[in-house]
């Protein structure tokens, strides 16, 4: 009987029937995870703070390592990998990220080109544009 | 065993079809289920998100974000959650092998530092409402509450069920239905952390540097 056959849990460490037989290198996994997350953490704080950067792409800089750093959460604590054991799971979180972007990205063009026609007004009713 | 997988594994060694294999054990199946809803919840935060983004600049008159925020409570606040994410893995390590002390000191580690989240985020609100920024003052502040505020009722909620779950541990041990419960809640534990990278670039950084 092997496990092979069926898709793994979402969560779920690779080597689980390993694990149960012999604990031990299983937490190297976890704590490279950590270190990777802390990494990008303390680069994004230095990246919102910094004077070095050009402003206008301290934004797009904070994005990316925003990304980088649920990418390192998914792979290294939730054990997410490309196996043809983990397809379904792959497939479901592709389709959420799929909604996931065409909600925010949808409603910031949405919004942005509204403001962009609004009639001139006094700002009250204008939110984007407003201080 | 039945007969025609039996039949299969003697022709290939390479995965047999999901039509041979018959039905998914349960733990798979239940986390599988578990992932569907959790993703649901992060298309629910993205709309959250999206209303944030939408609305930040509407502050009518009061203060902004790079005002109000203190980046020293979020960094603390960020650390606190991302090493209970940790204590949670090597938590989920001592179940796999059946280690009741490893399991209790996990949990315990991993409440504790949720806790100290919670209390961060709630001292954070409490300051903010004692200097006037209140919900009701402006669009900014209404999606501000709105989308922290819902992160930090998922964490509150995960802190009872930690509860809950080590409960469970104490008085069942580690049957099958305990264990499914934990690979659950480490599942959601995980998923909190990474809407949380998500809020602290989008709503904190990005306010401060903006």
């Amino acid at each position: 009987m092997t496990d092979t056959r069926y898709d793994r849990a979402p969560g779920d460490s690779p080597s689980r029937r390993a694990i149960e037989e012999s604990p031990g290198s299983e937490p190297l996994v976890y704590t490279i995870g950590l270190v990777l997350a802390l990494v990008l953490t303390a680069t994004s704080f230095w990246v919102a703070n910094t004077a070095v950067l050009w402003p206008p792409g301290v934004a797009l800089g904070l994005v990316v390592l925003a990304i980088a750093q649920m990418g390192v959460h998914l792979v290294f604590f939730l054990h997410i990998t490309s196996g043809p054991d983990n397809t379904n799971n792959v497939l479901a979180l592709a389709f959420g990220v799929l909604i996931v972007a065409l909600v925010i990205g949808g409603s910031l063009v949405i919004m942005a080109d509204m403001n962009a026609n609004m009639m001139p007004m006094d700002g009250t009713m204008n939110m984007q544009l407003q201080r | 065993m039945n007969v025609a997988v039996s039949v299969y594994d003697t022709h290939s060694q390479a995965l047999a079809p999901a039509s041979l294999a018959g039905p998914a054990p349960k733990r798979i199946v239940v986390g599988f289920g578990f992932w569907i809803f959790l993703l649901s919840d992060i298309v629910m935060f993205s709309a959250l998100f999206a209303a944030y983004a939408v609305l930040v600049n509407g502050t009518a008159g009061g203060p902004g974000g790079a005002r109000l925020f203190n980046q020293g409570t979020v960094a603390v606040e960020t650390v606190c959650l991302l090493v209970s994410s940790y204590t949670c893995g090597l938590m989920s390590l001592a179940i796999y092998s059946h280690r009741r002390l490893g399991t209790y000191v996990g949990a315990l580690v991993t409440f504790a530092l949720g806790a100290a989240f919670l209390a961060l985020e709630l001292r954070e609100f409490a300051d903010m409402i004692a200097r006037g920024a209140t919900p009701q003052s402006s669009a900014f502040l209404s999606a501000f509450f709105t989308l922290v505020g819902c992160h930090g009722l998922h964490v509150t909620i995960g802190l009872v069920w930690l509860a809950a779950m080590m409960a469970q541990v104490a008085i069942m041990g580690f049957r099958p239905a305990v264990e499914r419960r934990l690979l659950c809640f480490s599942l959601y534990w995980h998923a909190l952390d990474i809407i949380w990278v998500g809020l602290f670039t989008v709503v904190y950084l990005m306010g401060v540097a903006a």
